[in-house]
């Protein structure tokens, strides 16, 4: 898992630091997904049951899987997407105005 | 449970849904517009007026009791901050009535605005680091559509550096986020900072640490990672340019000051230098940047730059009367940018444009926008007896108590050269005749305003202008009281104790044992 997701963030980079603004935002998912992955393993994977609690009991019986980050990962994965949905607008509409997807040639408002 | 908590989030939300029922009435949203905003500020002063009597403030999101469910949190720098985005919401409600053009607002420019403004007062008010994560993007998402609204080149094209770069600084958050779960197991900010004191790698907690500082710095704009903001800020519509630079970094470096007093007190160490230099980089790249400048927005989006690194200047510094000047020094700049801001939205509607060579001869026409002015630059630049000599004066003070000279001498410096950026702002716009091929003002519709001509209703405009002026002076006349309220929060963010024990209870620590029981049950039953 570890080296999964180190090869993604290595990805992603690499892809960022392209030209076409295309794989900027393929970089940019990349790089999402790796964060949420990230998350995943160092909160610790259990394969547990649900972290319910039975009827009567304080304490869930057996080892459960811990919700947390179950939940932080869903809602980054919510977050990441509709940024995503977003991205891809925004290149899209700057590739019709711009009419080239080369980073470099967008420098209009630089110093 | 304190109701006022959180208020200043629900209230801009609900507004922002409101504002999106009446999808198709324009005259209703810009009514909800002002009236959201007013409230927004009621609810603010009420927050800032309840922490000031009774310090630390909670409410427990659908009553889960903390560490297990989110808190939102007010201290004294929350209620400050959050009052002052109340005041900047308001007044960037009513400035957008005279501005935006009749195309903005059909594509939903006053939902955004309130999207954002509930973002920002959710970063500022939360307890909880995850969700501190997820009112930032709330505030970026909503940001960038109010960006990119008019859709021109300009635009586009500092947008993609503006979403690249925030994004990059989203994810980098969120791995840090992902890796202190890993360590410590809880989200709740003052649990991090009880259970990270006594984790088991410390070398791994600097490495959390930087990689927080990485995040917020970019979002604040931090030398080396500020390249995004003088590349956008200037592109979208004043008024969404005043607000972003009103409010948006300063988001960042509100996250820096509470997560480097509250969660990271025990790993400053060297970070401090790092942060020291950063802030001195900061401030000289920003006024050289600007001195570069001439163009009005841009020279003072270099200038945002510059007063990022005073604030950050004074968390580095690291006493609590340099806090107090860093937190001083955040409030003034929030009223005097914005109205800088706002006066180059009125110099732009009265001459056309943002060229600091084709305008000019405004003193001679319209003296008391030039007083404001004035009175804003040279407050920016730190001359007594405005809000900006407060500012500079204290951190400096702290920066001679302690012995920190190289860097407090650049801040006078950096001062010295403000005041230069200004005054050339100055003579060009206001001092010096208008020129020869500019000589007949076009007065001016807002610009995306497709083609109709709307009668410029700049008193509109003059108001804001005028209060923000007013106030920068009043801060500056009636430093005593406020001095007084930022030492303390000076103090209280040196005492992160009391953050922790009004989150987790008086018996935190014997709390946090008991959870650890817990744990350990459901572990090995």
């Amino acid at each position: 898992m570890a080296v999964v997701i180190g090869l993604l963030y290595a990805a992603a980079i690499f892809m960022m630091l392209r030209r076409s603004i295309v794989k900027l935002v393929i970089g940019l998912m990349l790089l999402s997904n790796a964060a949420n992955l990230l998350i995943f393993t160092t909160a610790g994977m259990t394969r547990g049951a649900p972290p319910l609690i039975p009827e009567g009991m304080l304490a869930p019986a057996g080892e459960v899987a811990d919700p947390l980050p179950q939940a932080v990962v869903l809602t980054a994965i919510v977050i990441a997407f509709g940024v995503l949905a977003f991205a891809v607008v925004l290149i899209r509409r700057a590739y019709e105005i711009v009419k080239a997807d080369d980073l470099d040639k967008m420098k209009d408002t630089d110093t | 449970m304190r109701p006022e908590v959180a208020l200043p989030v629900l209230l801009p939300l609900f507004s922002g849904a409101l504002s999106l029922l009446f999808w198709r009435s324009r005259p209703m949203q810009r009514f909800i517009a002002v009236a959201g905003n007013i409230a927004l500020l009621v609810v603010s002063l009420w927050l800032f007026i309840a922490t000031l009597n009774e310090g630390y403030l909670t409410i427990e999101m659908g009553s889960w009791p903390p560490p297990f469910g989110i808190v939102l949190v007010a201290d004294l720098l929350s209620a400050v901050m959050v009052l002052m985005t109340g005041i900047v919401g308001l007044v960037m409600g009513v400035y957008s009535l005279a501005t935006t053009g009749r195309g903005h607002e059909k594509f939903g420019y006053y939902p955004l605005m309130h999207l954002v403004l509930a973002g920002v007062a959710g970063a500022f008010l939360t307890g909880d680091i995850f969700n501190l994560y997820v009112w930032f993007e709330v505030m970026l998402v909503a940001s960038f559509a109010l960006l990119i609204l008019g859709g021109e080149r300009a635009q586009m094209e500092g947008a993609i550096k503006y979403v690249t770069l925030n994004l990059l600084a989203s994810v980098i958050f969120l791995t840090a986020i992902g890796l202190t779960y890993g360590m410590v197991g809880t989200l709740n900010m003052a649990d991090i900072a009880l259970r990270l004191n006594e984790a088991d790698h410390q070398g791994m907690v600097e490495v959390l640490a930087v990689m927080f500082m990485v995040a917020f710095g970019i979002k604040a704009a931090a030398f080396p990672l500020f390249f995004w903001l003088p590349a956008s800020y200037h592109t979208p519509p004043v008024a969404v340019s005043a607000l972003f630079a009103a409010l948006l970094t300063k988001v960042g470096v509100y996250s820096i000051f509470r997560t480097f007093t509250l969660i990271f007190d025990q790993s400053m160490g060297y970070l401090q230098d790092i942060m020291l230099w950063g802030a001195a980089f900061t401030m000289v790249t920003g006024v050289l940047g600007a001195a570069a400048q001439y163009e009005f927005r841009r020279i003072l989006s270099f200038h945002i730059v510059s007063q990022i690194g005073y604030m950050i200047l004074g968390l580095a510094i690291y006493t609590p009367l340099a806090i107090a000047g860093g937190v001083f020094a955040i409030m003034h700049n929030i009223v005097v940018k914005t109205n800088l801001f706002l006066v180059s939205g009125i110099t732009y509607r009265l001459q056309g444009t943002y060229q600091l060579k084709k305008m000019g001869g405004l003193y001679k026409e319209r003296p008391w926008l030039a007083i404001a002015f004035f009175l804003s630059a040279f407050s920016l630049a730190g001359i007594p007896p405005l809000s900006g000599f407060f500012a500079k004066f204290v951190i400096v003070r702290a920066g001679i108590e302690a012995e920190a000279y190289v860097v407090t001498g650049i801040a006078l410096a950096v001062g010295l050269m403000t005041l230069y950026s200004m005054v050339k702002i100055w003579n060009e716009v206001f001092w010096k005749t208008l020129p020869e091929e500019n000589l007949v003002p076009q007065t001016q519709t807002s610009q995306g305003d497709d083609g109709r001509l709307v009668k410029p209703s700049l008193w509109l405009m003059y108001l804001p202008v005028i209060v923000l002026a007013l106030a920068t002076l009043l801060i500056g006349i009636f430093a005593e009281p406020i001095m007084q309220v930022m030492n303390a929060i000076g103090d209280q963010l040196l005492t992160p104790q009391g953050y922790i024990e009004a989150v987790l209870g008086k018996a935190a620590s014997a709390e946090s044992a008991l959870i650890d029981a817990v744990n350990a049950e459901e572990i090995t039953p």
